[in-house]
């Protein structure tokens, strides 16, 4: 299955190997920085590329780049998976999965990957039996271990790994049990018509499907108990609108360019964190706008322009207004730039989901139930 | 000690990094190793197998051969799974030892462990992949441990089955393409005949193959139902393994349940979504109609990157048909201002597509290209062209308009593709462009030297042409030309000139050939179909890197075609004789282990016997505390478990309690997943053996094949013939004889007892609570008359349903008062109303005149008093009938203690509590006249309670599981009140009604 994994910054160092069958010299890589340099930008990366003796299957994380090394079939979204696995495990362990953090952590690291696999073959991936393992570094924990020159390698045994529930330790025990849920909803531009749902693997599909009860042993700490997808077919659940005039005048060096937001159903609550995103054509050499409220920013080399707005006031809503400048002579743009928005409204579910009733068997005491609603812009875009 | 263990863990990772390259080195290391297999911690011994194993030294090989075979039959399920992952290594390191690996590979398949489950069959991938006979005996197995096993596990057996199946059965469309005339096209589908697709999943599914020849296998079937489950996993790579299942095994009709499921993976990250956007187009294009709704999902934005853009488009194509494509194409117009050119320049091509296969918008299409030929990109004008160029060799008469305006393009366009396009256009229809066609001709010699190599093939190209159909304007210009040609500095341009000039100019030496130049230049050419490059992808495995790649990776297994005849089905037969003699479905369904279930059947020997022992060394040796909650009891009740380690940590909890605690189980069981009554016996050892002794008893008969279908004379009632058919309904004509069989649902009499002892009460419990109250009579389903002689009654047995506990059982007495035999009793597709469902009694073959028979059905009412309506066919006839359940049918009888009572009693006030007062007639004022009316009208257990007149009676609704408190507060004057407490208010309102009724008649 999956022979070696490389991990390769933007600047395509390759900055730490582990191989898990035989090794696999660090020149495979060049098959991937050449289809680097062809996709030019790091998205259209191709995710699997064909060598002579090899398979290369990457991902693109955190600014990072995940090389795996394949040598026979196996289904890409199995080394996919496991290498957001990989990925997300880092972001756990050290809160972010960035090329200094996985540096300084190095032997950590090492020891995850060489959990995580077998041979190629996916062994520990919960993050609650690799916590069993190996300790994620705190700071205090690492200084202690300076001075006593300890580590972080778990002196427990992987009990967990014996178990048919491994997203959960053995005997957790707190003081207060506290069961927290956070419902984040996205809205994308585009909804569909049916829901949907994806499960964590702790939910009872049996009872889901006979009940309509989600019932499950929870694992130790934060998780995504489910993932939903629900429809409307209408705009009506849309909570912003947005008004815009963009425009650039034929042979010359400027534009117009105006947006205004304002509420449209926001069900009482107030709508925040409103970040307006905007990609420039690359003709825009600069912009000269005033914001009625917030701050923009706008790099001339990506040509993204970037405008946080916070809250809207009914009374006065936001604006941003002014001028572009444009590259002399260029034929003006054809396309006015798509603007990407985003923003949050706490405590609602725009779906109307509620988190009903929690019940917990096996103890006696109720335990403490905190529920939130965000509902956030999911890939939320207007086409001007 | 941290550090030791930290040590020797880095040590391990060098060790086996560097073993190759230092041999000797490694080789000190062993002899601990072995130590190390021997070690009594089943974890120690896993990892020291998990290390000798990985150090790639050939020397060692005998010595790891004999460490996998020992820990193969480790009594330890987690050292098993590190034998299976030890089998790889080993074959990469001496594939000589093939055979031996090959028998450990059996071995461990016959494991009935879920963690054992993925490593072995990806151990069987990888060694001996061709060996599909190794998997018969453990087919059914692997497709009952499915949703137990680990995610990666998961996708492997998943991957792995898919193959196993297309060699064992037959295949499922092949129903549909005997009965349709057009067998290819039944199975490619057309646009109307998939459009029905996906939303009649149902109704296909009820329809399926009943007279027709072609039957599924019931281990096919198994397969598609163990894993449709799978579709919601978080796991993007088991949703995907499912979906290529679903396609590759699925009919026709079931496979759209897995558009939904790939549609959601799109949210995912973006590599993800390539890969799923790939196996979807190739999906898309053989079943469009599954897609077809989801047509939106696909809609670009602006911030995707260009890969899933065109991957996209790809699918948004292969979707588009006549009705929709008006929306396709608006969506496409959006597209061609993107800013992102490849991206536009795979949007034209993508309308060319749409317009070559949808005539009806052919020219819409065509116009609209052509309008872009005004666009100030060129790229965009150069893919017009090219696309242009396509269509209009559809038909090209008509468009004389359209190549005069390319014409003028080759002053402007510079892009070669699309200059080559032009030329080849207008060379191509000369005929049609007379004036135009060698004006052109003249500019292109002119900047001869100047054009790209694929350019000058072309002028060279319409030169010929031109000089067949027009040589007295051309002659001078193509022999100019031709000699620019012969000068050339690419050699193919130099060759080509030569070529033409033999063929056009006649020569001395005959010109044989140049008497049929026009017929070889101007031979009217079949128009290009623009087709899709995913068509016909699907011979490989989808999902597969193959399948990505569209070439064979190494050490793909192809996925082959389906036999011809099915080969022998009995060879999956496995020696437990439940599973053999299994011939209905139902009963099967009862043997399968649901999610996260409760039944230990599967598992229970291998795992129990090794775990206590183990665990306990296992804290011996390390100070890990909670290690003892070995895999045997964290595997399945997990809640139970929890139960009991709350009751041993609070040793001072009261008897009473405890009991509590242990109905409160009970309870549960319903509410849970119908779990087999094996694991009752488990947990509850306590409550009196009497009891497991008779439900294992039941069990028994249970499996008993088909007992139903005997027919028993009304009159018979012999002692051994009541045993045998313990599943009818024999409380009619025996009914002192009767046991009830006792199912999780209904309390035994033992704990019944015990709770006697416990509560205040000192009115004794009236016995008919215990034994269920033979309820309602028999009701009239079909009468005599309008049967045509088959007389046909039912009564609610208030037992519960075997197959589903949600289920109301309906006992069915069928009478054959005619004077022929009456053949093939069963029932016909039900139409029901939303959420009601059946399952259907067995056929009864026949029944002699004069005789009797009583079938069983289930009927899951989903608590509402709508009745089921179905037919009843006979071989001859069909019979619509209906059958209205009382609303006290609706539900089970639940045991609980008043304090429970009063507690639940508590949560459900208000709008869920109804009250009605009444006046007890004088017939009706003792305990036991009460009881029983109550008992009979509703399907209620009776509660303990400290007041003498007050009763109380619980049960839960069969589907929803919801409570039913009764609370009758019975004065002695007469007067009394009833209060209903349920959150099904319509059933509580329902209740009332009947209770009352039945208690002042």
């Amino acid at each position: 299955m999956i022979h070696s994994l490389f991990l390769i910054n933007c600047s395509g160092d390759i900055f730490l190997e582990k191989h898990w069958k035989s090794v696999v010299s660090q020149s495979v890589c060049d098959y991937f920085f050449e289809a680097q340099e062809k996709a030019a930008d790091v998205e259209n990366v191709p995710p699997v590329i064909s060598t002579p003796h090899h398979y290369l299957i990457s991902i693109y994380r955190d600014k990072l780049f995940f090389v795996s090394v394949i040598q026979t079939e196996v289904p890409p979204l199995f080394v996919i998976e496991f290498l957001h696995r990989v990925a997300d495990t880092f972001q756990d362990y050290f809160g972010e999965c960035s090329e200094a953090a996985i540096k300084d952590n190095v032997v950590i690291v090492y020891e995850l990957l060489e959990e995580m696999l077998d041979n190629g073959f996916p062994l520990a991936t919960e993050s609650n039996i690799l916590k069993e393992l190996i300790k994620p570094p705190t700071i205090l924990r690492s200084v202690v271990n300076s001075i006593t020159g300890s580590s972080n390698v778990g002196d427990t045994l992987p009990t967990g790994q014996l178990s048919n529930i491994p997203w959960r330790r053995a005997g957790v025990k707190y003081t207060n049990n506290e069961a927290y849920f956070d419902v984040v909803e996205e809205i994308d531009a585009i909804i569909d018509k049916s829901d949907d749902v994806s499960f964590h693997p702790c939910i009872r599909f049996k009872r889901w499907e006979s009940e309509r009860v989600l019932s499950f042993i929870p694992p130790d700490g934060n998780f995504r108990l489910i993932s939903y997808r629900v429809s409307s077919q209408n705009l009506v659940a849309i909570p912003v609108y947005v008004k815009h005039c963009i425009s650039f005048k034929e042979n010359s060096s400027c534009g117009r360019f105006d947006i205004t937001i304002g509420p449209k159903q926001n069900m009482g609550k107030t709508i925040e964190g409103i970040t307006v995103t905007v990609h420039m054509p690359k003709v825009v050499l600069n912009m000269n706008l005033t914001p009625t409220q917030g701050s923009y920013t706008f790099d001339p080399v990506t040509k993204v322009l970037t405008w946080d707005v916070g809250k809207i006031t009914p009374q006065k809503l936001p604006s941003l207004k002014g001028l572009v400048n444009l590259q002399s002579g260029a034929p003006k743009p054809e396309e006015n730039p798509s603007l990407n928005i985003q923003f949050k409204i706490q405590q609602l579910a725009i779906s109307g989901l509620k988190v009903n009733r929690l019940d917990m068997y096996g103890e006696k005491y109720k335990p403490f139930k905190g529920v939130k609603y965000v509902t956030k812009a999911g890939k939320f875009q207007v086409r001007t | 000690m941290k550090t030791i263990v930290a040590v020797k863990k880095l040590v391990y990772v060098y060790l086996v990094r560097y073993a190759e390259e230092q041999q000797d080195l490694a080789l000190l290391s062993i002899s601990t190793f072995q130590r190390g297999l021997k070690d009594p911690n089943q974890l120690i011994r896993a990892s020291a197998l998990r290390v000798l194993s990985s150090i790639r030294v050939p020397i060692i090989v005998p010595i790891m051969m004999l460490a996998i075979k020992e820990a193969a039959s480790d009594m330890s399920p987690y050292v098993r799974k590190t034998a299976a992952h030890a089998i790889p290594k080993l074959y990469s390191l001496d594939s000589d030892q093939k055979d031996q690996l090959i028998e450990v590979i059996e071995k461990l398949l016959a494991d009935k462990t879920t963690l054992v489950a993925g490593s072995v069959v990806m151990a069987f991938e990888e060694v001996c992949p061709e060996r599909i006979d190794l998997i018969h005996k453990n087919y059914r197995k692997l497709c009952n441990l499915l949703i137990d096993v680990e995610e990666w596990g998961q996708v492997v057996i998943i991957s792995m089955l898919t193959r196993y199946a297309r060699t064992q059965f037959l295949s499922p469309t092949q129903n549909e393409s005997l009965l349709e005339e057009n067998p290819e096209k039944a199975f490619y589908g057309s646009e109307e005949d998939e459009a029905k697709g996906p939303g009649s999943e149902e109704a296909a599914t009820a329809a399926l193959p009943a007279r027709k020849p072609y039957v599924m296998d019931p281990d096919h079937r198994l397969l598609l139902r163990n894993t449709k489950p799978l579709l919601q996993s978080r796991s993007a790579a088991v949703v995907m393994a499912v979906a290529q299942l679903y396609f590759h095994l699925a009919p026709k009709a079931e496979v759209g349940v897995i558009a939904k499921a790939l549609v959601r993976l799109l949210r995912s990250h973006s590599e993800v979504q390539y890969v799923v956007l790939q196996n979807v187009a190739t999906m898309s294009i053989k079943r469009r109609g599954m897609f077809e709704p989801y047509l939106k999902s696909f809609y670009i934005r602006s911030t995707d990157p260009t890969q899933i853009k065109i991957l996209k488009l790809e699918v948004l194509t292969n979707l588009a048909n006549e009705t929709n494509t008006p929306t396709v194409l608006r969506e496409f117009q959006t597209y061609i201002r993107s800013m992102d050119k490849d991206f536009v320049a795979a949007t034209i091509q993508a309308i060319g597509r749409c317009a070559t296969n949808i005539g009806r918008v052919r020219d819409t299409c065509l116009n609209g290209l052509v309008q872009l030929l005004s666009n100030r990109d060129e790229l965009v004008v150069a893919e017009s062209v090219v696309v242009i160029k396509k269509l209009l060799q559809m038909q090209p008469a008509q468009h004389g308009e359209i190549i005069k305006h390319l014409a003028k393009l080759t002053d402007n366009i510079q892009v070669p593709m699309a200059r080559a396009s032009i030329l080849w256009l207008i060379g191509e229809y000369c005929e049609h462009v007379p004036k135009i066609a060698p004006d052109v001709l003249r500019k292109m010699a002119k900047s001869f030297t100047a054009e790209e190599d694929i350019v000058k093939l072309q002028i060279i190209n319409l030169a010929a042409k031109l000089y067949l159909t027009n040589s007295k304007q051309t002659k001078l210009l193509t022999q100019y030309v031709l000699s620019l040609a012969k000068y050339d500095q690419n050699y193919d341009i130099r060759d080509r000139a030569r070529f033409t000039r033999q063929l056009i100019v006649p020569s001395e030496q005959g010109g044989a050939l140049s008497r049929h130049a026009k017929k070889l230049f101007l031979a009217p050419k079949p128009a290009p179909v623009l087709e899709s490059s995913f068509k016909d992808r699907d011979h490989f495995q989808l999902g597969s890197l193959s399948h990505l790649l569209n070439a064979k990776a190494t050490g793909y297994q192809e996925l082959p075609d389906w036999p011809e005849e099915a080969p022998d089905p009995s060879v999956r037969n496995v020696e437990v004789p439940e599973w053999t003699k299994c011939s209905n479905r139902e009963k099967r369904k009862e043997k399968e282990k649901p999610f996260y279930s409760d039944s230990e059947g599967e598992s229970g020997p291998t795992e129990s016997a090794d775990s206590d022992p183990e665990s306990e060394s296992a804290s011996d040796s390390k100070s890990s505390s909670e290690s003892g909650s070995g895999e045997s009891s964290s595997e399945s009740d997990s809640e139970d478990q929890e139960e009991e380690k709350g009751r041993s940590s609070e040793s001072e909890q009261s008897e009473e309690e405890g009991e509590k605690r242990k109905m409160k189980k009970k309870k549960k069981v319903p509410e849970g997943q119908g779990e087999g009554s094996s694991s009752e016996e488990d947990s509850d050892s306590s409550s009196g053996s009497s009891e497991s002794e008779r439900t294992s008893e039941t069990e028994e008969e249970q499996v008993e094949p088909a007992s139903w279908r005997k027919k028993t004379p009304p009159s018979g009632k012999s002692a051994p013939v009541a045993k045998e058919i313990s599943l009818l309904d024999l409380e009619d004509f025996t009914p002192p004889s009767v046991q009830p069989v006792s199912p999780p649902t209904i309390v035994s009499t033992s704990l019944a007892t015990d709770l006697e002892g416990l509560t205040l009460t000192d009115s004794p419990l009236v016995p008919s609570l215990l034994s269920p109250v033979v309820g309602v009579g028999r009701q009239e389903l079909l009468h005599r008359v309008a049967g045509e002689g088959l007389a046909v009654d039912y009564t609610f047995s208030r037992q519960p349903f075997s197959g589903d506990p949600h289920m109301v059982s309906v006992h069915i007495h069928f009478s054959n008062s005619s004077d022929t035999p009456i053949k093939g009793l069963h029932v016909g597709t039900p139409k029901l109303p939303a959420g009601i469902s059946i399952q259907e009694f067995p056929e009864i073959e026949s029944l002699a005149p004069g005789e009797s028979v009583t079938a069983v059905m289930g009927i899951n009412f989903c608590d509402s008093t709508q009745a089921a309506n179905f037919q009843l066919c006979t071989q001859t006839r069909q019979f619509y009938v209906s059958i209205q359940p009382p609303v006290g049918e609706l539900m089970a009888p639940v045991f609980m203690s008043e304090n429970e009572f009063k507690k639940e009693q508590g949560k459900l006030t208000g709008m869920s509590e109804i009250t009605e007062k009444l006046t007890l007639p004088d017939t009706c004022r003792n305990d036991h006249i009460v009881v029983q009316r109550v008992t009979a009208v509703a399907n209620l257990g009776r509660v303990p309670c400290g007041a003498s007149d007050e009763y109380r009676f619980a049960g839960r609704t069969l589907t929803s599981g919801s409570l039913v408190l009764l609370t009758l507060d019975a004065r002695p004057t007469g007067a009394a009140q009833l209060t209903v407490n349920s959150e099904k208010m319509v059933i509580g309102t329902m209740l009332v009604k009947d209770v009352v009724q039945a208690l002042t008649q």
